[in-house]
């Protein structure tokens, strides 16, 4: 059953991975600088292939790498590039070769295992890049429904579901609509509009089919549309060109660092109401400075990097 | 003329003081504590927001017979994004440098929770002249907020105001750190309150 399982699972991985056609069948990230492509026929020795490969990060597609050495393998037919820089934690290239006799240029995409970049997005959403305290968004809401900690459960639960289901809604719609008619102008407007509607509609739906889940969140779908998490999360995953699994894993870690900030801050805010605050501090003010606080200590995470 | 004048000032005294969006409101605060490390980017993030207030402020009251009473958070979203998106096309195109470290949060214009407050409480039930004078005394209180945080955490951490020299050394490098800008901004807060209590207790005595 779990192998089934499994097996399934990989299938829905592969065909969500790009297909691609060529002489380059694989390409992996084997070392600090190194990137590995296996060819399908073998490469001419005695070209300088070093000329003739291009290598782009994904996000930058604008900026060429530079590129010290290409050694190819005796038998030709394994190419191994070194970079300059040293590969980046999420790192996906785009590699370019010119192999063809009349120069026609072959492109292939290299990067980490799928699930090592899924969790490494999934980990830096929820802690290193946390939106709260690293980011500093969403801060109106963090600071409305930090009070009380079930205040503060109830919301981070509506807002990791209505966030998970928007991003994949708003992926769909970026690279089926609004990318193929060239209207990528209108994202800040089409993105507003889906995730309004798409509130709405939760609310709606969720009345009718499940009262006592509705009950328990439907004020927080409300305070969810004027949220900048909410807005952020798709302007994130369209400027980084995240596919389907990447943005899922942005939407959730993004999702459960909110829920975790806001469960942090509730816990010292119940406290702060025994506490003998200065005057002047009590309220807002004290809400800032222990946010304060905490964004320092989140500092510490942005060491990490995978 | 004269009742003119009068919403003018009492417009650009309430946004500027009486209701500051940031210290008294307490709404949008996230460019507040993220883009605040310089002055300048306070003040280009200000300008942005205070050309989309006045903008939609004014498209608001011009058609508020026409927007229909149920859907009128849609059509006010519809409308600040418009706006947004003009604003963010013109900075992408004029200052490209600048533009770059604040991107993301002139796209996020369109969920501030000030702009969308003001068209409902405000725009939504006056003619256009109050309407946008209330999105110039909004704007630019959010501008001054903005600015007036952004001055203090340049100076005392690097020492300059607006990238000028002012001191040789960098006297607390720990408020050019971003956690910083929650501390700024906590600390102003407070000390407003604390203004407004010896004012109000001045007053009583008097």
């Amino acid at each position: 059953m779990t192998a089934r399982a499994t097996f399934l699972l990989l299938l829905v991985l592969l065909w969500a991975a790009p297909a691609q056609a060529g002489n380059i069948v694989a390409g992996e990230i084997t070392g600090e600088h190194e990137l590995t492509l296996a060819l399908a026929a073998p490469l001419d020795a005695a070209v300088d292939w070093r000329g003739r490969v291009g290598v782009v990060e994904r996000e930058n597609p604008d900026v060429p790498l530079t590129v010290t050495t290409a050694a190819l393998s005796p038998d030709g037919r394994e190419l191994v590039l070194t970079l300059a820089e040293p590969v980046s934690g999420q790192g996906a290239y785009a590699v370019t070769l010119r192999a063809g006799p009349d120069g026609a240029a072959e492109s292939f995409h290299v990067r980490k295992g799928v699930l090592a970049v899924l969790f490494s997005i999934l980990i830096s959403a929820a802690l290193i890049q946390n939106f709260v305290f690293s980011r500093y968004l969403g801060l109106c809401i963090f600071f409305g429904a930090s009070g009380r900690k079930e205040t503060a459960v109830g919301m981070g639960f509506s807002f990791s579901l209505v966030m998970t289901l928007s991003a994949v809604f708003v992926w769909a719609v970026y690279n089926f609509v609004l990318k193929p008619l060239h209207l990528q102008f209108l994202q800040v407007l089409t993105f507003v509009g889906i995730i309004a509607i798409f509130v709405q509609l939760l609310d709606t739906v969720l009345r009718k089919v499940n009262p006592f889940l509705f009950k328990k969140l439907g004020v927080y779908l409300v305070l969810i549309t004027t949220n900048c998490i909410i807005l952020a999360v798709p302007l994130i995953l369209v400027d980084n060109a995240y596919d389907l699994w990447e943005s899922l894993a942005l939407a959730l870690g993004s999702g459960a660092g909110f829920a975790l900030a806001l469960f942090l801050m509730a816990c010292v805010r119940e406290r702060l109401e025994l506490a003998d605050i200065p005057e002047p501090f009590r309220g807002l003010p004290i809400a800032f400075v222990v946010a304060g606080l905490f964004a320092l200590a989140f500092l510490g995470f942005s060491g990490m990097s995978f | 003329m004269d009742a003119h004048e009068h919403t003018v000032l009492e417009r650009l005294s309430n946004g500027l003081i009486k209701e500051n969006p940031i210290f008294k409101l307490a709404l949008s605060m996230c460019p507040a504590v993220a883009m605040t490390n310089t002055v300048r980017n306070g003040f280009l993030l200000g300008l942005a927001v205070l050309f989309v207030q006045v903008a939609s402020n004014v498209t608001v009251s011009v058609f508020r017979r026409f927007i229909h009473e149920r859907i009128r958070i849609p059509a006010y979203i519809i409308i600040i994004a418009t706006w947004v998106s003009v604003s963010d096309m013109t900075l992408a195109a004029y200052a490209p440098g600048f533009y770059k470290e604040i991107a993301l949060y002139v796209k996020l214009i369109v969920v501030f929770a000030i702009i969308i407050s003001r068209l409902e409480v405000f725009a939504s039930r006056n003619t256009v002249w109050p309407s946008f004078w209330d999105g110039m005394g909004m704007g630019l209180g959010f501008m001054f907020a903005l600015m007036l945080v952004g001055c203090l955490r340049e100076f005392l951490g690097a020492g300059t105001l607006w990238g000028v020299e002012i001191l040789p050394f960098k006297p607390f490098f720990f408020w050019s750190l971003p956690p910083a800008g929650f501390f700024a901004i906590g600390l102003i807060m407070a000390l407003f309150i604390w203004l407004e209590r010896r004012f109000n207790a001045w007053r009583a005595k008097r």
